[in-house]
C-alpha cells in the first residue's frame, strides 16, 4: 500500500494532448464523487459530535443521547477479534515463512486456502460465525462470538503482512545469528519476529481497520443490543451497526447515523494516519522497508 | 532460507516446528472449516426441498414454502456488473492518470486519497447513497431505490481498490517498452492504448476479479439503496434484491427450512469465491513468482 | 544448553576448563623439531552447490593460535572453507559437504561436536558488517543470554571488556543504547569483532573483514588482529596481499582449478612469500595473474 506512493513518479516527457484533459477531468471527477461522500458525512455529522455525544448511552432508539456504550462494545469485540487472530497469524507466518521450505507443495496449499478464505464474502462468515460460535458453541449473540468471527475474518490479511514483514528482515541476520551459536528456534523468536515487529503492527492496525468496518459479519453474531455489555458473553451493538441501524430502521435517525459515522471515519482517519507515520519511523530506523500487502 | 541441510539431530526443531505447523494446518483448513458448518447447516434445506426447486419455484416466498433464488443471483449479477462497467475503466482512467499524466506530488496526494477511501466503511457509502443519492434518483424516476442506485454505490466503493491495483501493475510496465513506443513515433495516446494498457493486462485482470469478488459479496451498502425487492428487474430504475441482501435481511427471523434454505445462498456465493480464487490463480500462476529475501 | 560449564568457561577465560586437553596434534609433522598443535585438521574437504564445486579435496592444516591468510582469486572458495569451519553450510542452501574436519581431534562434520556449541567456539566475521539493527547493548545480551549468561552485571562487564579490548569501548560508551547501524562502518566492524569476542571463542574466521572499509578503519582492524593473534586462532579471508603478509603467520593460496576450487599451497607466511614452491604460487604474489 505505502509502496505504491513512495515510487518516484516518472513523468516520462509526455505532453499535453486530447487524451490528458480526459484523464485530468476523469481523474477529478472520480475525487469529486469521493469527496462528495466524504465531505457530505463530515458536513453533517460534525455538529453532532460533542462530549456527551462519545460518552452518554442511546436513547429513543438512538435518536437522542450518545454512543457510549457502543463505543465499549466496539473495543471489546476489536480486542477479542485482535488477540485471537495476532499470535495465530505470527505462528502461521513463521511456520510459512522460516521452517517450510519455499517450493514446498505444503506451503502452496496453505496459501491458496488463505487466498480463498480472504475472498469469502464477509455476510458468509456472519452465517458462520453465527451457525458456529452462537448456536454451536452456545455462545449466543456475544461480543465474544463477533470478536471469533472477525478474528476469522482479518487471519489472511495479518498472515499476510506478517509474514512478508518476517521475509522482510535480511537474511545476513539470521546468519550472523547463527554463526553465535544461536539455534534455529532461538533466532527465530529472539531475532528475526521482534524484527518483523514493526511490520507486524502495520499489518494488525489495518485488520483493525477492516475488523472496524465490518458490519454484516457482526450483525449476525454479536447483535443488536445497544446496552452496556458487563461481560463478553453479553450482546454488543458495533459503531457500524449502529450508523446502519439508525440509518435503514429508526425514522429519524440520520442525524445520530451521521454522528456515528464521523467518529467511525475519524478513528479509520488515525488508524491510517499512525500506519504511515510507522512504517516511515521504522523504515527510518531499521533501514528495513514495511511491507503491506494491499 | 534455511533449507535441506545435512545437519543431524540439533537442527530438529520439534516443538515450534510442530506447534507453528499446527497453527497453520488450522488456518488452512479454516475455509474447509466453514464451508463444512454451511453445507452442514444447508443439508436440511437441500433434502427438503431439493436443488431443482431452488430455480424453478414460482418465486421466493419462503412462508408459503417457495424458495426461487433466480431473482436474487439475477440481481446480484445486474448490480455487481452495473458497478463493474462503471468501476473497470475508471480504475483505469485513475491508474493511468497517476503514472502518466500527474506530477508527482499530485500523484502522491491522489493515491493517499485513494487509499483512504479504500478504507471508508462499507456502511457510510450506504448511508451516502441512502441519504444523498437515492432522492436524486427518486427525482428521476421513483422509488430512488434501485439497481442503479446500488451500482453506483458499489462502484464507488469497489473503485479504489480496482484503481490501487491498476495502478500498480500500469507502473510495472517497463519504461524501456514505453520509451521505444515513442520512438516508434506512437502517440501518447496509442502508446497507453497499445502498449501500456495490453502489457498491464495480467493485472488488470487481477483488479477485475478481486473487484468483481467485493462487489458480489458486499451487502450492507447494497441493501440500503436496493429496495430490496424480490424481482427480476425490467429498468435500472426498479428495485432488486441481491443474495447477500436477502440473508441479511431475513436470517434474523427465519427458522428451520427458510433458515437453512439461507445456508444454501451463502453456498452459492461460496461457489463463485472458489470459482474467482481458481480464475485468480490461473490468472497470477504464482508459481512463476520469485521469492524475494531481500538482503 | 549446558548453562553452568559453558558460564564457567566463560568466567575463567578461554582454553579454559577441559577444551584444552583434548587438543593435540592431530597429524605428526615428520621434520619438525617440537610438535605443533593444530585447531583444525582437514581432509579430504569437497564443498560443493549443486553442480558448483567450491572446493575439492582440500587438506589443510590450521596452527593454533596463529593467523592464517586465506588467499586466492574470487569465487575459488575461500569463504565456503570458512563456513565449513564453524559448519554454517549446514544454513546454506544446496550447499553439500563432505571430507573431513577435525577440531580439538573431534570430527566437527560427523557431528561429534554439537553445532551450536561449535559456532560458539568459532567466531565468524563477515566481509559487510552486520551488527543486529538493535542497539549495541542488545548485540550483546543477545548472543550472551542464549549461551546461559542472565546476569546483567556479568553481561555488561563481558560487554566493556571486549568492548575495550577491540578499541571502541571510548567511542560508544555514552550510546549503547542507540541502535548499533548508525556506528560507521569500522565501528560495526569492530562492534561485530567484540560481539564474537564476548562469547569467548576459540578461534575467529574473518571473511575479508576490511574489504568494505576505508584505509583508516582496515588499519585498526589489522591492529586489533594483531593484537589478538596470540590469544585466539584466526583464519582471515583476504583479497589485500599486504595485509596477508603483515598479518599471516601461516598461508595458504586457493585457486581455480577446472572450474573448482583447490588448495595450491599452503605453509608458514615467511616460507611461502619468500620461497614459494609452486609456480602458480609466484605468479599470483607477482601480480603477474589476478
Ligand atoms: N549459496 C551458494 N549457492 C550456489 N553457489 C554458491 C553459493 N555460495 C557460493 N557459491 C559458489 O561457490 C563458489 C565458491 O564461492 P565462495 O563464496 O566460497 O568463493 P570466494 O573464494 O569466497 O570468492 P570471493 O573472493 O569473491 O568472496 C563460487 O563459484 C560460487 O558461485
Ligand atoms: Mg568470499
Amino acid at each position: 500500500m505505502s509502496t505504491l506512493t513512495s515510487a518516484a513518479n516518472p513523468s516520462r516527457g509526455l505532453r499535453w494532448d486530447a487524451w490528458a484533459i480526459v484523464l485530468w477531468i476523469g481523474a477529478g471527477l472520480i475525487m469529486a464523487a469521493f469527496l462528495w461522500v466524504l465531505l457530505d458525512l463530515l458536513g453533517r455529522g460534525l455538529g453532532q459530535i460533542s462530549w456527551s455525544f462519545i460518552t452518554e448511552a442511546p436513547e429513543n432508539a438512538g435518536r437522542a443521547g450518545g454512543i457510549g456504550p457502543i463505543l465499549v462494545s466496539t473495543l471489546l469485540i476489536l480486542m477479542v477479534c485482535l488477540a485471537i487472530a495476532v499470535p495465530l497469524a505470527v505462528g502461521v507466518a513463521v511456520f510459512l515463512s522460516e521452517l517450510l521450505p519455499h517450493r514446498s507443495r505444503l506451503r502452496r496449499i496453505v496459501q491458496i486456502s488463505l487466498d480463498a478464505l480472504a475472498a469469502v464474502p464477509s455476510v458468509v462468515f456472519g452465517l458462520f460465525g453465527n451457525a458456529f460460535f452462537c448456536i454451536q458453541l452456545g455462545l449466543g449473540f456475544s461480543i465474544l462470538s463477533g470478536g471469533l468471527t472477525l478474528a476469522c475474518m482479518v487471519l489472511p490479511l495479518l498472515i499476510r503482512t506478517t509474514e512478508s514483514s518476517i521475509r522482510a528482515v535480511p537474511q545476513r541476520y539470521r546468519l550472523a545469528a547463527t554463526a553465535l551459536g544461536m539455534t534455529r528456534s532461538r533466532v527465530i523468536l529472539r531475532l528475526v519476529v521482534p524484527l518483523a515487529v514493526p511490520g507486524i503492527v502495520v499489518g494488525t492496525l489495518l485488520a483493525l481497520g477492516r475488523a472496524m468496518a465490518e458490519t454484516v459479519a457482526l450483525v449476525f453474531t454479536s447483535g443488536y443490543v445497544d446496552r452496556m455489555p458487563g461481560s463478553l458473553l453479553d450482546s454488543g451493538r458495533s459503531l457500524s451497526i449502529h450508523v446502519f441501524d439508525l440509518a435503514m430502521n429508526v425514522p429519524g435517525g440520520d442525524a445520530n447515523a451521521y454522528g456515528a459515522g464521523v467518529v467511525l471515519i475519524f478513528a479509520l482517519l488515525v488508524i491510517n494516519g499512525a500506519v504511515l507515520c510507522l512504517a516511515k519511523t521504522w523504515k527510518a530506523r531499521s533501514g528495513m522497508a514495511i511491507t503491506a500487502a494491499t | 532460507m534455511y533449507l535441506r541441510s545435512p545437519a543431524r539431530a540439533s537442527t530438529v526443531l520439534s516443538p515450534m516446528l510442530i506447534g507453528a505447523g499446527a497453527l497453520a494446518l488450522l488456518a488452512s483448513a479454516l475455509i474447509a472449516f466453514i464451508f463444512f458448518v454451511v453445507l452442514g447447516e444447508a443439508m436440511a434445506a437441500l433434502g427438503e426441498i431439493g436443488l431443482w426447486r431452488f430455480l424453478t419455484d414460482a418465486s421466493w416466498h419462503p412462508s408459503s414454502g417457495e424458495f426461487n433464488l433466480l431473482p436474487m443471483v439475477a440481481g446480484t449479477g445486474l448490480v455487481a456488473a452495473g458497478a463493474m462497467v462503471l468501476a473497470m475503466p475508471l480504475g483505469l482512467i485513475a491508474a493511468v492518470f497517476v503514472t502518466f499524466y500527474a506530477p508527482s506530488p499530485v500523484a502522491t496526494a491522489y493515491l493517499r486519497l485513494i487509499e483512504l477511501f479504500a478504507g471508508i466503511p462499507s456502511v457510510l457509502y450506504g448511508l451516502w447513497g441512502l441519504v444523498v443519492l437515492v432522492p436524486i434518483i427518486a427525482d428521476l424516476a421513483a422509488p430512488g431505490s434501485s439497481l442503479l442506485a446500488a451500482s453506483l454505490v458499489l462502484a464507488l466503493m469497489v473503485l479504489p481498490t480496482i484503481a490501487l491495483i491498476a495502478t500498480m501493475s500500469v507502473r510495472s510496465v517497463p519504461l524501456e517498452r514505453i520509451q521505444a513506443a515513442r520512438a516508434l513515433g506512437f502517440t501518447k495516446a496509442s502508446t497507453m492504448v497499445k502498449i501500456v494498457i495490453p502489457s498491464a493486462r495480467k493485472g488488470l485482470a487481477v483488479a477485475a476479479i478481486l473487484g468483481a469478488g467485493r462487489a458480489v459479496g458486499e451487502t450492507m451498502a447494497v441493501m440500503m439503496v436496493a429496495g430490496n425487492i424480490v424481482q427480476v428487474p425490467e429498468s435500472i430504475f426498479e428495485p432488486v434484491r441481491t443474495l447477500s441482501a436477502n440473508i441479511a435481511l431475513e436470517i434474523a427471523y427465519a427458522m428451520d427450512v427458510h433458515r437453512s434454505a439461507l445456508f444454501v445462498s451463502a453456498l452459492v456465493m461460496i461457489a463463485f469465491v472458489v470459482l474467482a480464487t481458481a480464475l485468480l490463480e490461473f490468472v497470477t500462476n504464482k508459481q512463476a513468482m520469485p521469492d524475494v529475501h531481500p538482503d | 544448553m549446558p548453562g553452568k560449564d559453558l558460564e564457567s568457561e566463560i568466567r575463567h577465560g578461554h582454553h579454559g576448563g577441559n577444551v584444552m586437553t583434548v587438543a593435540q596434534p592431530c597429524i605428526e609433522p615428520a621434520a619438525h623439531r617440537e610438535p605443533e598443535r593444530h585447531l583444525w585438521c582437514i581432509s579430504d574437504l569437497t564443498v560443493s552447490y549443486g553442480e558448483v564445486i567450491a572446493l575439492s579435496s582440500v587438506s589443510l592444516n590450521i596452527k593454533e593460535n596463529s593467523v592464517t591468510a586465506v588467499i586466492g582469486p574470487s569465487g575459488c572458495g575461500k569463504s565456503s572453507l570458512l563456513c565449513c569451519l564453524n559448519r554454517l553450510t549446514d544454513f546454506i542452501p544446496g550447499c553439500c559437504v563432505s571430507g573431513r574436519i577435525l577440531m580439538h581431534s573431534k570430527d566437527i562434520l560427523g557431528g561429534q561436536i554439537d553445532d551450536t556449541r561449535l559456532r560458539k567456539q568459532v567466531g565468524l566475521i563477515f566481509q559487510k558488517p552486520n551488527p543486529f539493527p538493535l542497539s549495541i547493548r542488545r548485540n550483546f545480551e543477545l548472543p550472551l543470554r542464549e549461551h546461559g549468561i542472565r546476569d546483567r552485571q556479568e553481561i555488561e562487564h563481558i560487554m566493556q571488556s571486549t568492548l575495550e579490548a577491540t578499541g571502541l569501548w571510548k567511542e560508544v560508551k555514552d550510546r549503547l543504547n542507540k541502535p548499533a547501524h548508525q556506528l560507521s562502518g569500522g565501528q560495526q566492524q569492530r562492534l561485530c569483532i567484540a560481539r564474537a569476542l564476548s562469547l569467548r571463542p576459540d578461534a575467529l574466521l574473518m571473511d575479508e573483514p576490511c574489504s568494505a572499509l576505508d584505509p583508516i578503519s582496515s588499519g585498526q582492524v589489522e591492529e586489533l588482529v594483531l593484537s589478538l593473534r596470540e590469544r585466539y586462532t584466526i583464519v582471515i579471508v583476504t583479497h589485500n596481499l599486504s595485509q596477508a603478509r603483515r598479518l599471516g603467520t601461516d598461508v595458504a593460496l586457493f585457486w581455480l582449478r577446472d572450474g573448482k576450487g583447490t588448495l595450491v599451497e599452503s605453509g608458514p607466511a615467511s616460507q611461502v612469500f619468500e620461497a614459494p614452491r609452486d609456480d602458480l604460487t609466484k605468479l599470483y604474489l607477482r601480480g603477474a595473474i589476478a
